[in-house]
């Protein structure tokens, strides 16, 4: 019967390579814009995990201009989450300000896109590493010593491809002494996250920003399963803090990195389902190709079904010749669309590196298959029913 | 002996028309009743026997050799074939019993398109579930018989006319039916061929094979025992020309083809 199927198949050879043309753009779209959907997930959830998942935010509610007096973050806020001791589930705590200026190296100047101050622990809570020389200690801090970690980016504005390490740059009449340079983290959007220095918090406090409050207080939970957990502990001991009674009316917010990643993932979940609809209706129209030319073929050969039916060929037989070439119309057509598909998928489109689901490759192939035999069941049928008498007569 | 079998084809009061109420046609009518009311065809042929169904175009032998061959339900009226009933069947029985008992030769040739000799002869036996070497050692028997042996892996556009017929009677008889039916199987050969495919025929039917042809020719009528012709939907005479038991009255002239 397959023998059959293939020489009726390439008895049409242009007609039979259309068709399934018709199937390999339908599969190969299905996989390809799949895994597009998926790529963009991907590197989403990459880039928000390389944030840190169990990093928590702890930032000023009174930031948003709200008419009460709320009373701003301090390392105060800082020292009492880190000396908590009921609260198990906050590893480490990292004060932040941040500000801008200008950066000097020789006659290089430079202004970075943030100037950070805070302590060490922000570098294990970023998740920044760091690629040449060292963090800065909790001695430094402790001795308000001048001393900076760069960007790479901004590494490499000022310095070009000279080693940073142990050279002296000016920020604001500052000077600072460089003892690393973090390793390159790749931007995330607009903002380069690559582009910043770091230095202990007293030092940019007594240059830039003076003792009073911090933008941000970055505490790292235990784990990642322990966010939820550290978000009550610090909303219990900050309301403390600043004298809050009412949840409700606290005056900060902690924003976690989970919740923005469940956020993005959702978004980028649409943007796949879109993709994956739009890939669908073209596999529908290459089944409906298959429903077409299967049509045609019947037609054509109406006379040659009459002589099997003559010859005693039971309606089964039609059915299964007809419906065996549908089928391997899909399946080769399907096969080669999963080859394009994969193959399509190494080459990144518009800046998006596909991944490609293998339930995307199975799924759209046996979507192909069922396809063809759905689809090259009515033309099936219909030859299968016609009377031998007809089917003899016709010219 | 002849007593001693049943009829291959008993056919009892048989009509067929066409069209509905003021525009019917009876294609098949038999004598009318005073009224005008068509009786129908009754026919009955023997085994062994080799039947010219004569008649001019539109005389209802094409419907007769359908009906005949079951690719075609009679109107009205019983058919037994080797005592079956066939008005009885479903589709899948008819396809059944157009395998097993009817070997069909048309003027056409119909053989499949694109297909060897071989597996057109293969055809029939396929579709009976016989095994393929089993298949293959009968289809090239079929095919010896009717002196095609070395053309079994030619397809039909590399054949004449007259080899094309022969593939098709080698199909029509592989599967041994009881009954060669032949609508006009000489219609589209030359002389040469005409004579060839008629003494195979007649070389079957020697062997006892029941054969009925369609014909307008009366030279293909001289091969048969028997001749009845039909004039508009009715059998105006029926002429025995050979006993059944005897061999057929034209092989006598035809024999050095087929031997």
């Amino acid at each position: 019967m397959l023998r059959f199927a293939v020489a009726g198949l390439a008895a049409n050879k242009v007609r039979s390579a259309l068709t399934m043309l018709g199937v390999l753009i339908g599969v190969a779209s299905v996989i390809l814009l799949l895994a597009v959907g998926n790529g963009s997930s991907v590197a989403v959830k990459e880039s928000i995990t390389s944030l840190g998942t169990n990093s928590l935010t702890v930032s000023s509610a009174a930031s948003r201009g709200s008419a009460t007096a709320a009373k701003k973050l301090t390392v105060e806020d800082a020292k009492a989450l880190a000396s908590a001791t009921d609260a198990p589930s906050i590893k480490s705590v990292a004060p932040v300000v941040t500000t801008s200026g200008t950066a000097l190296y020789g006659n290089v100047s430079y202004q970075p896109g943030q100037i950070v101050g805070t302590y060490p622990a922000y570098f294990e809570t970023s998740n920044l590493k760091v690629d040449r020389g060292d963090y800065f200690s909790a001695d430094d801090v402790l001795n308000s010593r001048k001393v900076a970690v760069l960007g790479s980016t901004t590494a490499r504005e000022l310095f070009a491809a000279e080693d940073p390490v142990g050279k002296k740059i000016t920020i604001g009449g500052t000077p600072f002494t460089v003892v690393g340079v973090l390793r390159t983290k790749g931007s995330t959007g607009f903002n380069d996250p690559d582009d910043v220095v770091i230095a202990p918090l007293p030092t940019v406090q007594n240059a830039f920003t003076g003792f009073g409050s911090v933008n941000q207080i970055l505490v790292q939970a235990s784990s990642a399963d322990a966010t939820t957990e550290a978000q009550s502990d610090i909303t219990r001991i900050l309301m403390g803090t600043h004298a809050v009674k009412d949840a409700a009316k606290a005056d900060f917010r902690i924003s976690n990195q989970t919740s923005l990643l469940s956020a993005r993932e959702s978004t980028t979940k649409t943007f796949t389902v879109l993709l994956g609809a739009v890939a669908a209706i073209s596999l529908l129209v290459g089944g409906i190709g298959i429903t077409n030319i299967m049509l045609v073929t019947v037609t054509e050969r109406t006379k040659e079904i009459g002589i099997r039916k003559a010859l005693g060929a039971p309606r089964a037989v039609i059915l299964g010749q007809f419906l065996a070439e549908s089928t391997l119309l899909s399946v080769i057509g399907a096969g080669l669309g999963v080859l394009a598909g994969v193959v399509g998928s190494h080459f990144s489109v518009v800046g998006i590196e596909p991944v490609v689901i293998p339930e995307s490759v199975l799924g759209a192939f046996g979507i192909a298959v069922a396809i063809g035999l759905f689809f090259g069941s009515y033309p099936a049928n219909r030859a299968a029913s016609l009377r031998p008498i007809d089917a003899l007569r016709h010219e | 002996m002849r007593t001693a079998k049943p009829p291959v084809i008993q056919i009892r009061r048989v009509t067929k028309s066409y069209g509905h109420g003021d525009a019917v046609v009876h294609a098949l009518r038999g004598p009318l009743t005073g009224g005008g009311e068509p009786l129908g065809v009754d026919l009955d042929i023997a085994e062994g026997d080799y039947v010219a169904v004569m008649g001019s175009s539109g005389s209802g032998k094409s419907t007769l050799m359908n009906i005949l061959g079951c690719l075609d339900v009679p109107t009205s009226g019983r058919y037994l074939l080797d005592g079956t009933d066939v008005g009885h069947l479903d589709e899948g029985q008819l396809a059944l019993v157009r395998n097993r008992k009817i070997g069909f030769v048309f003027q056409s040739f119909n053989l499949v398109p694109r297909t060897t000799a071989l597996a057109q002869v293969e055809l029939p036996l396929a579709y009976a579930g016989v095994r393929a070497a089993e298949r293959r050692r009968r289809a090239m028997a079929a095919l010896g018989l009717v002196g095609l042996a070395d053309r079994a892996g030619h397809k039909p556009n590399q054949l004449s006319g007259g080899q094309q017929q022969r593939v098709a009677v080698a199909r029509a008889l592989v599967t041994a039916p009881a009954m060669l039916l032949a609508d006009e199987p000489t219609g589209n050969l030359d002389s040469r061929s005409t004579g060839e495919v008629l003494g195979i025929i007649d070389g079957l039917n020697a062997r006892g094979r029941t054969v009925v042809v369609i014909t307008h020719e009366d030279e293909v009528a001289l091969h048969a025992k028997r001749v009845v012709r039909l004039v508009d939907g009715a059998i105006v005479s029926d002429v025995r020309q050979a006993p059944v038991d005897g061999p057929p009255p034209a092989p006598a002239a035809a024999a050095g083809v087929v031997a």
